[in-house]
């Protein structure tokens, strides 16, 4: 069940990247000029690093020639002190908002509004960005600051120019979902996703769907909490028709606002698992199937693990061949190879018939042990002595060797340390042993981790520890004669 | 003046109704018995050639209404005389004597516009008469009458000798050029003043234009006159803090005197003045303007560097006992003499002394004497007065350079950071936005509007205390009292620990001398190799540090002017060391 904290987590990472995606290029031509627009008539060859250069045939980039020009342009005069001091105040706006000293970014913000006047039109056009950024900042945390000031100073940043518009509508609604304020969130998104000026350019088009996108989260969020309503109904009630009517408009509505973002490349995580959970409820398994490949394979869309984890769970629930499962959790491997997912994956390779799936089974559980995240994860330990002991049992030493060759440099002082024998048989004795046995098939039993363990004396474990100096002698690698 | 003339008017005063007419200066009647004066002027009467429109234009003058922008007719000459005034005013208030804005700086105008063909000549470049009339005209206009001084001239002694010359013009000039009518026309599409587009496109030899830090050399100047007690840092200074009107100085305009569109070029300004520049414009106007020699500097002027010397010594907190050691420097380099200090533009090269940053030299020179500066003997010497002063609580104490040095760098980092903070903070934009056409007047003052509510809003969130008060004007910008342990005052220190005594004099203990630099140009500029701060001392550098802030200067200006003195107090030495092609960087003290 969804909560807002949780939407409002998504929210928070899409948020960042959100900041990431490419901001729009601010000089473009538009028709119907109002307000500030006259800043948009010229274009200017200005990218967004902020590093001028000389457009030229080769696409060569040239700083110092622009330097050279922009000296002409000032007529070889040095910059007027106004350039100086507001520059200087940005960097203490900086300085304060680092050091969380909201009132005096607050004194410094209210002098450095001055560059929106700036003779320098290039200046001026980059400045309502900077003030945007820079403000909402400071609102944000500003002990004297309310909903309402944000609220104010959003919409007339909003109009200052028309590029900022619904960049600032976008994170004006994440500032008000952030203070729980969905019905305004939405009223606002709804504004900015009619919003139109001009011919739209490609970057605009993906704020639009962005806008909408957000949209849809919001309408999937009330939609969940109608679902969580009507399961608390009993089917024979009266009421339980118009809600299940009332879930399946929202729905509707939700996904419209979904499937138009989730085209477009990019990683859209809360948006495709709000969007599938909606279309595996209504039953439309192809249509969830279809998104979620789509959005996995797709070579469009950059590489992102969640997306086949999503898939891999969606099949999982559908019940699908063991093959199937396997071929998609191979990707996964190869990006994440320390997922917990990868233990199922260990185990749906060693259920299978395939030799090389054997092999890799081997090689997965390697892997995950590599990390040093997972060095106390019994299960992982427990696996891989068990399928060391049958995989050298199955006389398949190569594999093993295969994998150890490259770790022998490196495992013993990694995992079985004499420091590290004594704190796992004191923090782990179960792990203790898993371990002891994994070193002892692979060190010999003259390792320092399978004698100290095997040294230690312990009623429960008596047994257990029987077998495992019997397994070692048996099959350790070290002296395979024996 | 004027009765002959005034005949042929035979109306009765309406106030006394007698018929005894005399002519103003502008042109007008006034009765003879009771003063009255008419509202008719002479022109209008005897001029019937004269078509009636151009009549009609010289009545109406400034208040004139015009179609396109419903504000005054205005010249840009006037607007900087504007901004003058109020220089002038304001330099009153700040307790210089009011013949400086009456006479000196009147009087400077005056032969400026002169100079600039502007006005008092034969054929002016713009026609200045109308102007005067008109400015006559409206003595009732609460803008205007407060300054009659700078503005009806014509009746004003002048000191300027061609002034005189200048006077009878007026009244024979030409009414009007023909032209004048069809190039306003034009004139007023980009330049809410009359001469907006011709003032920026002037570019006559020889002519020195005006412009905003110009008004600043020309203060100067009056204040160099009257020998006032203000520097030309000190002017900046007042300028930067706000007391002085200059940035956005033509917010202060009649509210009927329009800008926009070239006069934007001509009057906004983004920059503080900067020493070298107004100093340069200050050379360059007084020999445009053919000034004759300036009273002499004696010894009893605040220029002098005696006295200079005595402000700084107190500024930067340094005994007082040090002054007898700047005094002998000044004397034995006679920068104390009185034709070294003062100003004569007509000299065959003319140039004035930076008075304030000499006597600062002057005693980073006697430090240098005293301490060396190199890093090492000053903080012996210190040593050996903080033992001193150990042992000798009771007594006069020795001055300790490490105290001091602590003392002053603490005091000035923070001022310096104030001052920084203080300039990041400045509100650059006027009140009344400029804006290049008609066309994007909407929009610049849309944008104005905008950002004053913006900053109303985060003026909310500052605290409750007065962000930046503004200081008093003052020619310290440090005061040292004897109370307060960190900010120990080092006035009533001895030297005694660095001077000995011999015979009947005293002598440094320290003998040795180093050089800041040893190479000057070949060339006429007598300039020193430029300030690589890296290759000298960091107490050589604290030292100008400190000194051009105080100044508002660049170090590399201070250190020149050091060398400069150096120059003159080692002159045998510089001639020696340059034979020897200067293998020791270090002279004996002579």
């Amino acid at each position: 069940m969804l909560t807002t904290t949780v939407i409002i987590c998504h929210i928070v990472l899409l948020y960042i990247i959100l900041m990431f995606l490419p901001l729009d290029d601010f000089f473009f031509n538009l028709k119907g000029m109002s307000d500030f627009s006259e800043e948009l008539i010229r274009p200017t060859t200005e990218d967004e690093q902020g590093e001028p250069c000389v457009p030229s045939g080769t696409g060569m980039c040239l700083p110092w020639l622009q330097k050279h020009i922009e000296t002409i342009a000032t007529g070889g005069r040095q910059e007027k002190d106004f350039a100086q001091t507001t520059s200087a105040c940005l960097s203490l706006i900086q300085e304060a908002l680092l050091k969380h000293q909201w009132q005096r970014a607050a004194e410094y913000m209210h002098s450095y509004l001055q560059i929106l006047e700036d003779s320098d039109s290039n200046k001026r056009q980059v400045a309502p960005e900077i003030i945007w950024r820079l403000g909402s900042e400071i609102l944000y945390y500003h002990p004297k600051s309310s909903v309402e000031t944000f609220n104010t100073f959003a919409d007339r940043m909003k109009n200052i120019g028309v590029m900022n518009y619904l960049k600032i509508s976008l994170q004006h609604a994440l500032y008000l979902l952030h203070h729980g304020m969905l019905e305004d969130a939405n009223r606002n998104l709804s504004q900015a996703e009619t919003w139109r000026y001009g011919e739209k350019s490609s970057s605009q088009e993906v704020l639009i769907n962005l806008i909408q996108a957000y949209k849809g989260l919001l309408q999937y969020y009330i939609w969940s909490k109608k679902k969580m309503e009507l399961s608390q109904l009993d089917e024979d009630d009266y009421a339980y028709n118009t809600a299940s009517q009332n879930m399946l408009n929202h729905s509707w509505k939700t996904s419209i606002n979904l499937c138009a973002l989730i085209q477009i490349p990019g990683v859209w995580d809360p948006f495709v698992k709000s969007y599938v959970e909606m279309l595996e409820f209504y039953g439309d398994q192809d249509g969830a199937r279809e998104v979620l490949t789509n959005y996995a394979y797709d070579e469009k869309f950059p590489s992102n693990p969640n997306a086949h984890i999503y898939l891999y769970n969606f099949l999982k629930r559908e019940k699908a061949p063991r093959e199937k499962l396997i071929s998609v959790l191979k990707i996964l491997y190869q990006i994440v190879p320390s997922h917990k997912l990868m233990l199922e994956f260990h185990r749906l390779l060693r259920k299978s018939e395939n030799e090389e799936h054997h092999k890799l089974g081997l090689e997965v559980l390697f892997g995950v042990l590599d990390f040093a995240g997972c060095t106390k994860n019994i299960t992982a330990w427990r696996y891989l002595a068990k399928y060391l002991r049958q995989t050298l049992m199955g006389s398949h030493l190569a594999w093993v060797q295969e994998e150890w060759n490259s770790r022998k440099n490196w495992w013993p002082s990694f995992h079985f340390s004499c420091f590290r024998a004594k704190s796992d048989w004191k923090e782990d004795k179960a792990l203790a042993c898993e371990k002891a046995l994994v070193a002892g098939l692979l060190l010999g039993k003259g390792c320092r981790y399978f004698r100290n363990i095997s040294k230690q004396d312990h009623q429960v474990l008596k047994k257990k520890m029987k077998q495992m100096k019997k397994s070692v002698k048996k099959y350790s690698i070290v002296n395979p004669g024996l | 003046m004027g009765l002959e003339e005034a005949k042929e008017f035979k109306d009765r005063c309406s106030q006394c109704a007698a018929v005894s007419w005399g002519l103003t200066d502008e042109g007008k009647y006034y009765c003879t018995s009771c003063h009255n004066v008419t509202e008719k002027s002479r022109e209008v009467i005897n001029t019937g050639a004269i078509p009636n429109t151009k009549i009609q234009a010289i009545n109406r003058g400034l208040k004139r209404k015009r179609k396109l922008e419903k504000g005054w007719d205005w010249y840009v000459c006037e607007g900087f005389q504007h901004i003058l005034y109020q220089q002038a005013k304001a330099l009153q208030t700040l307790g210089v004597g009011p013949e400086l804005k009456n006479e000196v700086l009147h009087n400077f105008w005056k032969r400026y516009l002169q100079k600039s063909k502007q006005a008092y000549c034969k054929n002016p470049v713009y026609t200045s008469r109308r102007k005067t009339t008109v400015l006559e005209d409206n003595p009732s206009h609460s803008d205007w009458d407060s300054e009659p001084e700078l503005l009806s001239d014509l009746s004003c002694p002048s000191f300027v000798e061609s002034g005189a010359e200048s006077q009878p013009d007026v009244h024979t000039q030409k009414p009007f050029p023909i032209i004048k009518a069809s190039q306003s026309e034009t004139a007023s599409v980009c330049s809410g003043s009359l001469d907006g587009v011709e003032y920026s496109l002037r570019k006559e030899k020889g002519i020195v234009k005006m412009t905003v830090p110009r008004t600043l050399a020309f203060c100067y100047l009056s204040l160099l006159w009257q020998r006032e007690t203000i520097t030309l840092a000190d002017l900046l200074r007042f300028v930067e803090e706000e007391h002085i009107p200059y940035i956005n100085a033509f917010q202060h305009f009649p509210e009927e005197m329009k800008l926009y569109g070239r006069d934007k070029g001509i009057f906004a300004i983004e920059s503080w003045p900067n020493y070298e520049d107004i100093y340069k414009k200050i050379i360059e106007i007084a020999t445009f303007l053919d000034l004759p020699r300036f009273p002499d500097i004696t010894e009893d002027c605040y220029l002098h560097p005696n006295i200079l010397c005595m402000k700084y010594l107190m500024e930067v907190n340094l005994p007082d006992e040090m002054h007898d050691l700047t005094c002998h420097v000044v004397k034995v380099t006679g920068m104390g003499e009185v034709d070294f200090l003062t100003f004569d533009p007509i000299a065959k090269k003319a140039k004035t002394v930076k008075y304030d940053v000499q006597a600062v030299a002057v005693i980073v020179v006697v430090l240098k004497l005293l301490f060396l500066l190199d890093d090492n003997l000053e903080w012996s010497l210190s040593n050996i007065a903080e033992k001193y002063n150990e042992k000798n609580e009771e007594d006069k104490p020795w001055f300790d350079f490490r105290k001091w040095y602590q003392v002053m760098k603490k005091a000035i980092d923070e001022k310096k950071q104030k001052w920084e903070e203080a300039r990041a903070k400045y509100l650059w934009k006027s009140e009344k936005p400029l804006y290049h056409s008609a066309i994007d007047r909407s929009v610049v003052y849309k944008r104005r509007e905008m950002v004053v509510s913006l900053q109303k809003q985060f003026s909310t969130l500052v605290g409750s205390t007065p962000t930046v008060e503004k200081q008093s004007p003052s020619s310290f910008q440090f005061s040292w009292t004897e109370e307060g342990s960190d900010r120990t005052c080092f006035h009533g220190h001895s030297l005694q620990g660095v001077l000995k005594q011999k015979g009947q004099s005293l002598m440094t203990k320290n003998s040795l001398y180093w050089l800041s630099t040893q190479k000057f140009c070949k060339s006429y500029c007598k300039h020193v190799t430029t300030y690589e701060e890296s290759n000298f001392s960091l107490s050589y550098q604290f030292i100008l540090n400190l000194f051009s802030f105080l100044l508002r200067i660049k170090t590399s200006l201070l250190h020149e002017e050091v060398s400069l003195i150096e120059k003159r107090l080692f002159k045998a030495k510089y001639s020696t060391t340059k034979k020897k092609s200067s293998r020791s960087r270090k002279a004996r003290k002579c």
